[in-house]
């Protein structure tokens, strides 16, 4: 069964003095995300992935379109039970402490008074926060809201988990945790939804991935699916002390290293580098497939030119 | 009460609570001690004139100012500071958090008022050295009192549904000094003919009444409050603050939090 469908949602914004210019945030989105998948959901800053997100938690209301999730229309109020969430950049009641927190979560999830606190303190152990779960949170750094924003995600064992940027503001050993924890999520058949700019973090977690940009989806897929699009090449190595011009003609990125030389080239002229190597007697070390990453797979989505656009936006606006 | 409404209002009033709202008590108890040694030895015959209209105006005032600094941030502050994310994406419903909401904030009131209400009475014992039975009717001030709180609060979670903090605590106010005037008004619309008259009387009767709900003064001078008065005071206090709720509820159902 799919645990998300969006249908055709769409979502614009009134802007102007008179707010009657509308301004698209989503442009007309429909995605089937499976049970048990983890999906990663990449774009830029300001693509559309928040307000994604924001729609399907009923935080804001789409123009057009719906969205069933685990079957149920999503402004269900018992589709609210089952999922979990974490806002970008968590900010929670800082008067309280963690462990009040969670508790406090927990009857407003419907998690039975008999073992609430067990299931609190077990979320607590989880994202390694016991020692400190007496502490008010506003006495917290960015990496500890961020567990705390993962165990109230997950406090009520819900069947979907969305992830709004998760590893954003983290240190590297905070994100490995955060990998391990959707691995695991992974390994309980939860469905987990995240986006995230980070686009290791998707290669590395994801069943599939959906790439988003100015309220528009892009292209979506397995890893693997979307970087063979972007395929095509192979890397020849081989003994030299420079590059044969016969290589550079067919368009060869070559680079000399000591006695060594390293190509590039579109797969298509493989069999003419290999002759050219073959008429000037030169020793073949190796010869392998390039497998793209989803970084190129992103850029040529995107684009150089929209992506830098975007990097010269947010610069301007820091 | 539903469960969910009940949570969201204990952890509205823990909050108010580890923020410090209580610590206006500390002020009001100075003010009043202070104003009770000083009227006992400055006073003659009128020290329970002045003990019970200074007390009870400054329970009003004491809890007004924190019904309105509380009341506009209670929707705004959690969306600005995106608390209510984590709150709405469970099965909360939207009128569930508002009303949870209002009764947390009026439950922190309620204390606040029962405190300040045992430190007028102790005023009032220290220059009258015993109750009388006309005391009682410094009850049914205070009660009237809070009857204000709720019409405060209902108003100013109303407009924090819909505008900034700052518009906020301006529209309740100015409508908390204009229903102090309803009765003022409601006279000059009688005596002022043509549209000027009726701008007057369809303002002051949409203004909530608190001047209706002031009578100080009244039991200052020992004068008893009319049972009926009670009764539709009540009454009023009641369906205006419901309707001031709802009209919170109904904006924020639509709003979109961005």
């Amino acid at each position: 069964m799919a645990a998300i469908e969006i249908l055709d949602l769409e979502k614009s914004y009134l802007v102007g003095f008179w707010r009657k210019r509308p301004k698209p945030a989503l442009r007309t989105l429909r995605l089937t995300i499976e049970e048990g998948e983890v999906f990663g959901f990449l774009g830029p800053n300001g693509a559309g992935k928040t307000t994604t997100l924001k729609l399907l938690m009923g935080l804001v209301f789409p123009t057009a379109g719906t969205a069933r999730i685990l079957g149920m229309e999503m402004d269900n109020p018992r589709v609210k039970s089952q999922i979990g969430f974490l806002p970008e950049q968590p900010y929670f009641y800082d008067h309280l402490s963690p462990r009040e927190l969670l508790n406090y979560y927990g009857q407003l999830s419907g998690v039975p008074a008999k073992g609430r606190s067990a299931r609190v303190e077990q979320m607590l152990a989880r994202v390694g926060l016991t020692d400190s779960a007496g502490m008010q949170l506003r006495k917290f750094s960015k990496g500890m809201l961020q567990r705390v924003g993962l165990a109230q995600a997950i406090l009520h064992d819900p069947k979907l988990v969305f992830l709004d940027e998760p590893m954003s503001g983290l240190d590297p050993m905070g994100r490995r945790e955060v990998r391990d924890l959707i691995q695991q999520l992974r390994h309980e058949g939860k469905t987990v939804f995240f986006s995230t700019h980070i686009l290791s973090d998707a290669e590395a977690l994801c069943d599939r991935v959906g790439v988003i940009h100015q309220g528009e989806l892009r292209g979506v897929g397995t890893v693997a699916d979307l970087t063979s699009q972007t395929q095509g090449k192979v890397e020849i190595v081989f003994y030299a002390q420079k590059v044969p011009v016969g290589l550079t003609s067919l368009g060869a990125e070559a680079t000399v290293s000591g006695n060594t030389v390293n190509a590039v080239l579109v797969e298509e002229q493989q069999d003419a580098a290999l002759e050219v190597l073959r008429r000037e007697r030169l020793k073949l070390i190796s010869l392998t497939p390039v497998r793209s990453s989803l970084e190129e797979y992103y850029i040529q989505k995107l684009g150089p030119a929209e992506i830098r656009k975007e990097e010269n936006r947010k610069g301007a606006s820091v | 009460m539903n469960s969910r409404i009940g949570y969201i209002a204990f952890n509205t009033f823990r909050e108010a609570v580890r923020d410090r709202v209580l610590y206006n008590l500390i002020a009001f108890a100075l003010l009043l001690s202070g104003a009770a040694i000083l009227v006992g030895e400055i006073s003659i015959d009128i020290e329970r004139l002045v003990v019970v209209n200074l007390g009870l105006t400054a329970v009003s005032l004491f809890g007004v100012v924190i019904a309105i600094f509380i009341g506009i941030g209670l929707v705004s502050k959690e969306i600005d500071k995106r608390t209510l994310y984590t709150v709405l994406s469970r099965p909360v419903r939207r009128w569930e958090f508002v009303v949870g909401k209002f009764f947390g904030l009026t439950g922190t009131l309620l204390v606040n008022t029962f405190v300040m209400a045992v430190g007028v009475l102790l005023a009032l014992l220290y220059v009258t050295h015993r109750f009388e039975n006309m005391d009682v009717w410094v009850l049914v001030a205070l009660y009237f009192i809070v009857l204000q709180f709720l019409i405060v609060c209902a108003l100013a979670l109303f407009f924090s549904s819909f505008s900034t903090p700052l518009l906020s605590a301006v529209f309740t106010f100015a409508l908390f000094v204009i229903g102090s005037l309803a009765g003022d008004l409601r006279g000059l619309a009688n005596i002022t003919p043509g549209v000027g008259g009726w701008l007057a009387a369809a303002v002051a009767y949409l203004v909530p009444n608190f001047s209706a709900l002031n009578v100080i003064s009244q039991v200052a001078h020992g004068d008893a409050v009319p049972g009926r008065l009670i009764l539709y005071n009540s009454l009023y206090a009641l369906l205006y603050a419901t309707m001031a709720i709802a009209g919170a509820v109904l904006i924020f159902q639509r709003r979109n939090l961005k």
